[in-house]
């Protein structure tokens, strides 16, 4: 193909290049270089988006099915299936006709389904993944003996220690009851759990962000300035 | 030439089993090179002939196969998936076993393909990539150290979904326990129970937050994460936009709401044009508070840092789900000075709005905010249901661990049975 004569990747390379230090200098302020390397960001993505849903969840989910059932009917054999693609498909149409000042109220069905039907899907996942799959793993004995019966202290103790911040956690995120007394000690013990872990989870992340900016560098100085290898 | 090697071998394993024996000297020199040579030999011979013998320990026989095998759909599922079971080979018990590779085909003369394997012991196996519009036919073939043998073919079968997962019963209960809950509470709610909802900060800082904006002139920047509306924690920074959206109108301060996704800008402009309308002050929306930006994440994040240092709003919220883009926009936002209140259940993003912004709604106080704004039965009401849930959770987990704990100090079992029977009513299939 022509973008893989090594004239197109080159300028394709410092093209790259470019807009990576246009963004960069954002660093130092607000500037027209990085008004210009955003305009021309947020442009490209928002039509690369538009293009993508269109042939990537448009014509396959909705447009060739649909295509396809209504040939049947007309070559044979017939078959109904498609027909429940109606209801995406007008629901669809319906969410355009906000474009239609007199008739942009019909947009709010849609959204209403949408909305709805979320909170329900919703629900049934996140009771599956982040209460039942917890419960079960926070269900473990907090005292540990390996199989010729000597005590494992550090496994014990770990053990101990999460459990505690599990119930600790939980009283944090009661709201119908007032953190006073004990329950509100108990409830700050969960606080500090949870600083503890957001501490932990910081370090974590802002290595995985370090690997971030190290790749982009590796891009300026070893695909676009040659200087290491 | 062999029979000098032979005879050269003899002579050192004599040497070596009789050094009593008298031999000169120079033979005797002879036989330690001899031994030398042919030791390492010697051992790798025999290490070979155990590993061949200890291989087919029934004298290389292949292992016979499985007998009455079947193939049907998995009961109680959500279709995609064929079960098939068998009675044992009767070799495994005896280790001539090594498991039950399963092929399939869509047509019973083939080609065959293996989808997955059983190990020893196991009489039944899930094909779990089946399409429900399609038949299929299986066989099974028992492998061993001695060879393997396959059963005939099996089918055809299909898969097929069930109205109802008999596997996911225990969801439905708890489900319909934690519903009830709340529905019970909301009950009260309405017929004027008061409920309780404890102080959270971040929210009792939304007024004020707003207020400052008012008092600076500047805009308020809302931002309700880069989710799409089949994401919950969208759904709640929409419904918390809602109440910032009902007290921006009632004082009169210029609100932003950039979105990353067609349609949460269609519902956010719908919730805000809700929310001036209820305030009495429907003539002061406009369209033009909520833009869509781009899908793409951080395009979103370059044009939201470059609305935050060119309009220097005086207030940001981030209410919704986030990534990679919380931490540049809550610095961006905290470089300009503005108050920042942020709320997600992203458990990766929290560390970066704790440390960048003023406030922050941990986890499941972000789905507690509206409940706590509004202050309306409804919510409330559920708010306390969901309290509910959780100390059925905690109640589970203490006596879980107790029992656990129990069985392994005491040693006795019926503490183990009883554990394992309560672990199991949270297990999801």
């Amino acid at each position: 193909m022509w973008m893989d004569h090594p004239g197109w990747v080159l300028f394709g390379t410092w093209v790259a290049a470019l807009f990576t230090l246009g963004i960069a200098t954002f660093l130092y302020k607000d500037n027209p270089v990085y008004k210009f390397c955003e305009a021309v960001f947020v442009g490209i993505s928002a039509g690369y988006w538009f293009v993508s849903y269109f042939w990537q969840t448009l014509l396959p989910k909705l447009g060739y099915p649909f295509y396809a059932g209504v040939k049947t009917v007309f070559v044979g054999p017939a078959e109904w299936g498609w027909l429940v693609l109606l209801i995406p498909g007008t629901l669809g149409m319906m969410m355009l006709l906000r474009l239609v000042p007199k008739a942009g109220w019909i947009a709010r069905w849609p959204l209403a389904f949408i909305v709805g039907y979320t909170a329900g899907l919703r629900l049934i996942t996140f009771l599956q993944s982040n209460a039942m799959t917890q419960l079960q793993n926070s269900v473990q004995p907090v005292v540990r003996y390996n199989e010729s019966g000597q005590f494992l202290g550090w496994e014990s103790f770990n053990i101990l220690l999460v459990t505690v911040g599990t119930f600790a956690g939980l009283f944090y995120f009661f709201f119908s009851q007032e953190h006073k007394g004990v329950f509100g000690r108990v409830a700050r013990v969960g606080t500090w759990f949870l600083m503890i872990t957001f501490g932990a989870a910081f370090g974590y992340t802002v290595m995985g962000r370090m690997s971030l900016l190290i790749g982009r560098l590796d891009f300026l100085l070893a695909d676009w300035l040659h200087l290491i290898r | 030439m062999p029979s000098c090697w032979v005879n050269a071998l003899v002579r050192c394993v004599i040497h070596a089993l009789s050094p009593s024996v008298s031999v000169p000297r120079e033979r005797a020199r002879e036989s330690r090179t001899l031994l030398r040579f042919f030791a390492p030999a010697l051992l790798f011979l025999g290490l070979v002939a155990a590993t061949v013998f200890a291989q087919a320990p029934n004298g290389g026989a292949a292992p016979r196969s499985v007998s009455d095998p079947q193939a049907a759909d998995t009961k109680g599922d959500e279709g995609g998936s064929i079960m098939l079971r068998w009675t044992l080979s009767p070799d495994d018990s005896a280790g001539q076993v090594t498991g039950y590779e399963v092929f399939r085909a869509a047509k019973p003369d083939g080609p065959f393909k293996s989808v997955g394997f059983a190990s020893r012991g196991s009489a039944r196996f899930a094909d779990g990539s089946t399409d429900d519009d399609s038949s299929y036919y299986y066989k099974i073939i028992t492998t061993g150290p001695g060879g393997s043998t396959e059963t005939a073919v099996i089918g055809p079968a299909r898969s097929t979904a069930e109205w109802f997962n008999s596997n996911r019963a225990n969801v439905l209960v708890i489900g319909l326990l934690i519903s009830g809950a709340v529905l019970y509470y909301i009950a009260s709610a309405k017929k004027g129970k008061k409920l309780f909802i404890r102080r959270i900060a971040g929210l009792e800082a939304v007024h004020d937050a707003i207020g400052r904006a008012t008092e600076m002139g500047r805009p308020i920047l809302y931002i309700p994460g880069i989710q799409d509306m089949d994401d919950v924690q969208t759904v709640a920074g929409v419904t918390i936009l809602g109440y910032v959206a009902r007290t921006i109108a009632e004082y009169d301060t210029k609100l932003e709401v950039p979105t990353s996704r067609s349609i949460v800008m269609s519902t956010a402009r719908e919730t805000i044009k809700a929310a001036f309308l209820s305030a009495g002050r429907p003539e002061k929306y406009s369209d033009d508070m909520v833009n869509y930006i781009t899908d793409e994440q951080f395009g979103y994040v370059a044009a939201v840092d470059g609305i935050m240092v060119r309009e220097k709003p005086a207030t940001c919220f981030y209410m919704g789900a986030f990534f990679a883009e919380a931490l540049i926009m809550a610095e961006t936002g905290n470089s300009i000075g503005a108050i920042q209140i942020a709320g997600t259940a992203m458990p990766a993003q929290l560390p970066f709005f704790v440390a960048a912004c003023d406030y922050t709604l941990i986890g499941e106080e972000l789905f507690a905010a509206s409940a706590y704004l509004s202050n309306e039965p409804r919510q409330l009401g559920s708010l306390k249901g969901q309290d509910v849930g959780k100390s059925i959770a905690m109640l589970a987990i203490a006596a879980g661990t107790a029992l656990f704990t129990l069985n392994q100090i005491l040693r006795a079992e019926w503490f183990a049975s009883a554990g394992q029977w309560l672990k199991n009513l949270f297990i999801v299939n």
